[in-house]
This record gives structure tokens, sequence and C-alpha cells, in this order.
């Protein structure tokens, strides 16, 4: 009898864990599915900008063809920038900028993935502005290196768009500068990056 | 199930990556002139590109001459790009007090990615006149000063470093010397192989197939190194020609390089942007 007894118990133990493993793995089939079809934005046009200011002349550029994935989800967020696609006002400074400081052939993209820190403060579904953080990784010019920077998400109904403007040093991604033009160029450039999301309809 | 969503990470850009876009191939060379002929390359909108150029004496003069840097002659130039794809330029020659004009068109222009297209073609129409009096008293008309050319560059960009090109040239002279021919058919080629970010050699060269007696003219051919400072860039090459303009250095040249007769010479360009290009600040 006794034997009989915890033979029973061990055939129900073992059932109930066969159970768990199931119901787990349904739930994480379901959670990843939900991941997949509705959480994630997206846009091929986000616009970014950079700002050198140095005393004989300043720079700047524009690129509106930057491709960007957010997932509400996670919070996780990427970004790639096509180098030859920023604009300049002249021509010279965007052939230098594409011959001779990011190296446009060797490297044509620059990278960012990382994601929101404070994803749970910020309410996606209601209308309004919201602080965010956000660290990941930028890979630039062959180097990567991580970096935080603030960033604003603004909803409305539905739309998600997002404002983030930080501030980097050109030795961080080795680019150098001829000892001839030293004193033009600024070692700091301001990025400000908008992007319009859309839903990404799969 | 937990290493699945950990290789989702990062790769969120999958999703609406549809492949590298058409994208242009640019800086094929570092000037719009490879050395004396035309490059495939033209300068910006709005860009003015002010040149000069100097062609010394013939090195083989020896230090008397102090190797041909005592006697040079001289071109003048400007080059407006009205569009990205045309460019027109003006010059003056010291030799024969000459001035030239030209217009450049790009018809078509190397891509990459999607729809890409391998080379780039550009046609090139110029005209020269040359205002030098006659040492007889035969007065010369008008028109027997003055030259057209026609050429069409075939040019590719092959890799950061290197690039090739092929410029067929018709050149005709109203007014020719007895013996020779008033069109003259010749083949451009010219390359450039970037040496470092900055530095880059160049080689100039045109075959002519007809025209001209052998005997006293000879092909063009120029090898230097594009140096680029900033805002400069500086052409500093070694030349059998003295010419400076189509008509003079593809129907003018004599000096053999067997024999050491090459002249050195520099080109010296410096642009200026005269209309910005509008773009969108953010702030």
């Amino acid at each position: 009898m006794i034997v009989l007894n915890i033979h029973k118990q061990i055939i129900t133990k073992q059932i109930l864990m066969n159970m768990k493993m199931v119901i787990s793995m349904v739930l994480l089939a379901l959670i990843s599915i939900a991941g997949f079809s509705q959480e994630k934005y997206y846009t091929k046009s986000g616009k970014v900008s950079f700002y050198s200011k140095a005393p004989l002349e300043d720079i700047e550029a524009q690129n509106k063809n930057a491709v960007s994935v957010f997932d509400k989800s996670t919070g996780q967020v990427e970004v790639s920038i096509l180098m030859k696609a920023f604009e300049f006002e002249k021509s010279l400074m965007q052939e230098h900028f594409n011959e001779n400081y990011v190296e446009s052939d060797k490297f044509p993209k620059s990278v960012f993935k990382g994601t929101i820190t404070d994803l749970p403060e910020a309410d996606f579904t209601k209308n309004g502005k919201y602080s965010t953080t956000v660290s990941g990784k930028l890979t630039l010019h062959g180097e990567t290196k991580d970096i935080i920077a603030p960033a604003t998400f603004i909803i409305n109904n539905g739309m998600i768009s997002v404002i983030s403007e930080f501030k980097m040093t050109l030795e961080d991604y080795k680019i150098s500068i001829p000892s001839i033009v030293k004193d033009k160029i600024g070692r700091e450039v301001k990025i400000v990056i908008e992007i319009n999301y859309e839903l990404l309809k799969r | 199930m937990v290493s699945a969503i950990h290789a989702q990470e990062g790769d969120l850009l999958k999703d609406v990556d549809s492949g590298p876009e058409k994208e242009y191939v640019t800086n094929a060379f570092k000037s719009s002139r490879v050395i004396n002929g035309h490059s495939m390359e033209l300068i910006g909108a709005g860009v003015l590109d002010f040149r000069i150029l100097h062609r010394f004496g013939q090195v083989d003069q020896g230090s008397y001459e102090m190797f041909g840097l005592d006697q040079a002659s001289m071109r003048m130039g400007f080059d407006y790009g009205i569009s990205r794809n045309l460019t027109i330029g003006i010059g003056r020659s010291t030799l024969r007090k000459e001035f030239d004009g030209f217009l450049k068109y790009r018809l078509l222009q190397q891509s990459k990615g999607k729809n890409s297209f391998p080379f780039s073609f550009i046609l090139v129409g110029g005209s020269t006149l040359y205002t030098l009096k006659s040492a007889d008293s035969v007065k010369k008309s008008f028109n027997s000063k003055v030259s057209y050319y026609y050429q069409g560059i075939i040019g590719r960009k092959f890799n950061s470093r290197l690039s090739l090109q092929l410029t067929p040239t018709i050149l005709h002279r109203n007014f020719v010397e007895a013996g020779d021919k008033n069109e003259t058919f010749s083949l451009g080629f010219g390359g450039r192989f970037k040496l470092s970010k900055r530095v880059a050699f160049v080689c100039d060269y045109f075959m002519n197939m007809n025209g001209f007696p052998k005997e006293r003219f000879e092909d063009p051919l120029s090898v230097g190194i594009d140096i680029e400072t900033g805002g400069h860039v500086f052409q500093l090459h070694f030349s059998n020609s003295a010419g400076m303009n189509e008509r003079a250095f593809i129907t003018e040249t004599t000096g053999k390089w067997g024999k050491g007769e090459v002249r050195f010479g520099f080109n010296l360009s410096r642009v200026f942007t005269i209309k910005k290009k509008a773009i969108n600040k953010l702030s």
C-alpha cells in the first residue's frame, strides 16, 4: 500500500510539473507574439542634424533619411543613418565630411542601438510629453561607444514622436582633424534627432 | 525561449531593411581636371572654382634656367557650378594670349544600390581663341584663330582609391599649317590612385589618332600628385606639354619624355561657395 501511495504521488507531481511547463511555454509564446504584432513603430525619414561651432566657421548638416525602429513593449530603439545622406550648405564641406572625416566609403552607416532605461515612467497611451533617458551603443566611423542621452517622447492620439539632443566628441570616434585646420573645426559636435514614428505593420 | 528573445534584440532594423538605396558615387577625382584634361568630376552647384595654372620651362635646360623654373607660362580661370550636373568655365592663357571657355554637362552619374549604373558619362564642349599678333605682317582673320572641341568622358570610380576614365575628343581648328588636318581625333586616358586621404597620384594622357606631323609633335603625357588642404587642391606634376587648354595641349605638345623634355607645373584650385544650399535647420 505504502509503496503504491508513493508511486501515485510521484505521478501527480510529474503531471503538475508538465502542466506548469506547458502553461509557461504558452504564456511566453503569447507574450512574444504580442511583441511581434503590435508594439513596433518605425520611420525611414527621421531627421538628424549636427552642429559644430568653431571660431572661423560653423559647420552644420542635416540628414532626413534616418531609419529607426522603436519597440514600445521593450523600450528598444535602433537608428541607422546613411552618412552620405548628410546635406551641407557648402558642397565642399560635404565632400570633406565624407572623404576625410567620417570616411563614408569605408564606414557608410552610423548605427545606434539602445533602450529607454526609464520606460515605466512613460505611459505611451495618454497624450502628452514624456522625458526619458535612452542609453545604448553608438557606432560611427567604425568605433562603438556607450552613450546616454535625454529623449522627449510626444504622444498625440497614438502618434509617437521623439526628440533627442546630445553632444559627442570627434576624438571618441577616432575622427582625426589635420593640424592645418585644427582651429577651424570644433572638437565637440551637437546632435539633434527628430523622429515621427509610424506603426510597423507586418 | 529566452535565447529566441535575446537573438531578436539588436535586430529591430531588420524589420524595415529594404536593402541598399540608390546612392550616387562621388569624389572620383579631387579636382575637375585630371591634370590638363577634364575629369569626370564636376564642381558643386553654386560653387566658384578659381584656378591658377603654371607650366615652367623644360627641365633639361639645366641649372642656368633653374631646370625651367625661370620661365613660366600661366592660365587663370574661373569655373562655376550652375547645377550639380552643369559647370561652365572661362580662362585665359599667356601662351599665344589665348581665351578659352567651356560647358560641361553630366548626362549619367555612376551609382550603386538600387537601379545602379556602372559609370558616369559627361559631355564637354569648348572653344578657344588666340589673340597673339602674328610675327609676319599677314593679318589673320578672327575665324582663323578659333578652335572648338567636343569630348565625352566615360569614367568609373572602381573603389575609394582607384578611378579611371576614357575621353574621346574631337578638336577642330579653323586654321592649320600645311600638312596638318583641321580635325584632330584623340583619345584621353585619365586615372587617379589615392595614396592617403588627402594625397592622390594622377596620370593624364591623350593619344592622337590623326592630324599634326608626328615628327614635330608629341602626345601629351602628364603625371603628378594631387594634394588637398581644406579649400585648396594643389596639383603638382610633370608634363611634356606647355599648353593648358585643349587646343594647346592636344595639338602643340613638343616635349619628348624620353629626352627629358618635360616641365614642372602646378594647378592651384581654390573654391568659394557663392550660393549656399538651403538646409532646413532643426534646433
